[in-house]
């Protein structure tokens, strides 16, 4: 590993806004002009919080740098849906888009859908599987599908498509399923989208089946230690996001006296924006990246925006942000070659 | 049972206007790819061009169709004509934040969702677009397309009405769950025979209440499905006389479903082919039929039907003198199954071909070009046209699908618009903000009696 580890980059979750489109749009133009890399679109079921997906999409075509990366349920979801969703994002966003994979333990979600509850080891299989599913309808269709051969009449080249033929594998938990494929929309513009995933779920999901990892300690001191040990199984060729609850001393109010507790077990930062500043550099030395969960969107929005994160752009700690850019440049993923291209377009012995 | 309670007038009472609508279609062989001037039917660019020349023409609303399977011929996918689509939802959503009134209609099939989880996602789109949203519903029975599902085909062909009738309501209930604007929300109960759905739903209503709900779907089931719930019906009767039948038909229909004689709109699909001139519009249309069946997609037009290869055939031949192969046609091509016997429709086929004069080429667009639902003519005549449709209420207006994209709606909106205006039949204005309010419906109300029985299933 680098001595000067790559500079790293900074994820905000977006939860608190978007029951509307003008409190969206206000709130993720902040974040951008903040200098976040990411926006991250929380779908958990709760009162008034619309459709994730939905939410990023709406942000889309009002943004230039930010990937957007809304949270995607795979158990109780058909998984050829949530492909071409999340495809038809990475078209609205330009190449921006990623996603949050989800597996909830949830009655209430198995009781919408009238099927029976998934728990355990089985929430990492419907994961897997919805990964698997969305990854081969991806490369379903080669890059250079679309011919428009004007002599020939041909607007596609057939054997540029491709069946994905998936079947969940043996010794699946859950009801077993089939997604014959191709997609319904051609290859996303970034080829795959990264795929993030909760270190939760990791064993049943392989480290090669995704993309980066959310990382969660339940204290701040032992966030650092926790990314040390998911960066030790995954290998350095998958990002580790640290995932940090945040409260800052704004407007005259001390952080402690603004809020009082935090859900989902998260560890947490409460102080000044300076304290933070410095939390952060300690953390970005361990961590690829940094998801901050503020306690007040607009409130702490604006004192990460005033104060932090250009204290961090002045220690040098955060990737530049690119115009235009996609999500995969955040992460320093290549754009990938779809996997059925490879096995015909390589000559024999040319291919590994 | 949901009963709307409003006014229910046994009067049909004509509003002297016609709205327009635009249909991006997609996948066919309607949109041209051909010319030098034809864009990218998948980027965003595409969608936000149209979807803007709409909103500056007042069009009531943007619609999508959905994509649940590659259309195939001869058993591969089908490469002739225009394929690969978005999301329905996921692109309304992006043009929600790039247009400010014009109503957001996602196709979505009830056959491969599930009611709670639609609900939530249409209800989603409803309160981001500050109450745009519609849902045009569809439905699916043939195992082919549920090869892409965890279902499977599970569904045969004479339950898909009820089956979507049961989902439609469930939705409904799900978003009349919330006692006030504000909440709370009630339990929905629903136990069929295809899904259970138990759900507490999670989102408050929108500025229209609730999406708008367009069908289409021409059987009496269709139309009685239409009377019973929907909002708007897409027909496939613009031709005046066929139109007018069609109203008093649904009309009866609305009635007898104890909705009232206004209750549904009706918009037919519809295609036009506009010029300065006459003369000129019918030079129009020759250059939009070449491009639109081209001479490969002739040939495979009848393959389809006689179920093989016919590429040795002269497009501007006669059609082929040799029998079809399978005993019924397999119209693979979409979520269609045509199942009229082969060697029947090929006889009959090469008998109007002969008696017409007609080559492969110009039989199959005779078949497939939308005849009757083709405006052609300058902006003025089509324009007088469209206001005597207006005056008798003939339709409430017309789903366009544009041939060129994206381009394709600027000829309607640059000139025959102005027309309309001008004759007193088209908006000068969006009437509100909401796609509810656009098109004139009421908002549904419910009593107390109707709020509890909508909860307890």
């Amino acid at each position: 590993m680098s001595t000067f580890p790559r500079p790293g980059f900074l994820a905000i979750e977006l939860d608190g806004a978007g029951r509307d489109g003008a409190d969206l749009t206000r709130a993720v133009l902040a974040a951008e002009s903040a200098g976040f890399h990411v926006a991250t679109f929380s779908d958990a079921p709760a009162p008034g919080r619309t459709n994730a997906l939905q939410r990023a999409a709406f942000a889309g075509p009002v943004t230039r740098t930010i990937a957007l990366v809304p949270e995607v349920d795979t158990v109780y979801t058909e998984p050829f849906h949530v492909s071409t969703q999340l495809a038809s994002l990475d078209y609205v966003s330009l190449g921006r888009a990623g996603w949050i994979v989800a597996a909830a333990e949830s009655p209430e979600a198995a009781a919408a859908v009238g099927r029976s509850s998934v728990t355990g080891a089985a929430l990492g299989q419907e994961a897997a599987a919805s990964i698997e599913v969305s990854r081969r309808l991806w490369d379903s269709w080669e890059d250079d599908a679309v011919i428009r051969d004007v002599p020939t009449g041909r607007y596609i080249d057939v054997d540029k498509l491709h069946y994905a033929d998936f079947e969940t594998p043996a010794g699946f938990a859950g009801a077993g399923y089939s997604v014959k494929g191709p997609s319904i929309i051609p290859r996303p513009l970034q080829g795959q989208l990264p795929v993030l995933v909760p270190a939760s779920l990791l064993g049943e999901v392989s480290a090669e089946a995704v993309d980066a990892v959310l990382v969660s300690a339940p204290s701040a001191e032992l966030l650092a230690a926790e990314v040390r040990d998911v960066r030790a199984r995954v290998g350095a060729g998958v990002a580790t996001i640290a995932e940090l609850d945040v409260v800052l001393d704004a407007r005259g109010q001390a952080a402690g006296s603004r809020v009082a507790t935090f859900d989902g077990g998260r560890a947490a930062f409460a102080g000044s924006a300076a304290g933070l500043a410095d939390f952060l550099a300690s953390l970005l030395a361990e961590a690829d990246g940094v998801r901050l969960h503020p306690a007040s969107l607009f409130i702490d929005l604006e004192e990460l925006s005033r104060l932090v994160l250009p204290e961090l752009r002045r220690r040098g700690l955060l990737r530049p942000v690119v115009q235009d850019g996609t999500f995969r440049d955040v992460l320093g993923l290549e754009r990938p070659a779809s996997r059925y291209a490879s096995a015909t377009a390589a000559p024999y012995g040319a291919g590994k | 049972m949901t009963q709307h309670n409003r006014a229910k007038s046994d009067v049909f009472v004509p509003s002297g206007q016609i709205q327009f609508g635009v249909f991006f279609q997609g996948v066919n062989s309607g949109t041209i790819w051909k010319a030098p001037e034809s864009g990218s039917q998948t980027d965003f660019e595409s969608f936000r061009r149209i979807a803007q020349t709409a909103e500056r023409g007042l069009f009531a609303a943007f619609f999508l169709g959905e994509g649940l399977r590659l259309r195939e011929h001869l058993g591969r996918p089908h490469a002739l004509d225009v394929v690969g689509r978005p999301d329905a939802q996921t692109m309304l959503a992006a043009l929600a934040s790039v247009t400010e009134n014009i109503g957001l209609v996602a196709t979505q099939n009830t056959t491969y969702n599930d009611p709670a989880d639609l609900a939530h996602r249409l209800a989603s789109l409803d309160l981001i677009s500050g109450g745009r949203a519609a849902w045009n519903i569809v439905t699916t029975d043939n195992a082919w397309t549920g090869a892409n599902f965890r279902r499977g085909g599970y569904l045969d062909h004479a339950d898909r009405y009820k089956h979507a009738e049961a989902f439609v309501e469930t939705a409904k209930r799900i978003w009349d769950s919330w006692e006030t604007p504000d909440g709370p929300a009630r339990r929905v109960l629903h136990e069929g025979q295809h899904y259970t759905v138990d759900v507490t739903p999670l989102l408050p209503r929108s500025a229209q209440y609730r999406p708008v709900l367009f069908q289409a779907g021409d059987s009496p089931e269709g139309r009685n499905f239409a009377a019973r719930q929907a909002d708007v019906i897409f027909s496939a009767h613009p031709k005046f006389d066929a139109a007018v039948e069609f109203r008093k038909d649904l009309v009866e229909r609305s009635i007898g479903a104890g909705r009232g004689a206004n209750a549904v709109q009706i918009m037919p699909a519809s295609e036009f082919i506009l010029a300065a001139t006459a003369e000129e519009a019918l030079e129009k249309k020759d250059w939009v039929r070449n491009l639109q069946i081209g001479p490969q997609q002739a040939v495979a037009y009848l393959e389809q039907f006689w179920g093989r290869e016919l590429s040795v055939y002269d497009p501007d031949g006669p059609l082929p003198e040799i029998d079809p192969v399978v005993e019924e046609t397999s119209e693979t091509r979409g979520s269609g199954f045509h199942g009229a016997k082969a060697r029947q429709l090929a006889d009959q086929w090469r008998a109007e071909a002969k008696d017409k004069g007609l080559s492969i080429r110009r039989f199959v667009t005779s078949k497939t070009a939308r005849i009757d639902s083709t405006f052609t003519g300058s902006y003025t005549a089509v324009a007088d046209q469209l206001a005597e449709y207006a005056r008798v209420g003939a339709v409430d207006g017309f789903n366009i699908s544009p041939w060129l994209i994206p381009t394709g709606l600027d000829d309607i909106v640059n000139h025959l618009v102005p027309e309309l205006q001008e004759r007193g039949v088209y908006p000068t204005e969006y009437r509100g903000s909401t796609l509810r309010e656009h098109l004139g419906l009421e908002t549904p109300e419910r009593t107390a009696a109707e709020a509890a029985e909508a909860v307890r299933a």
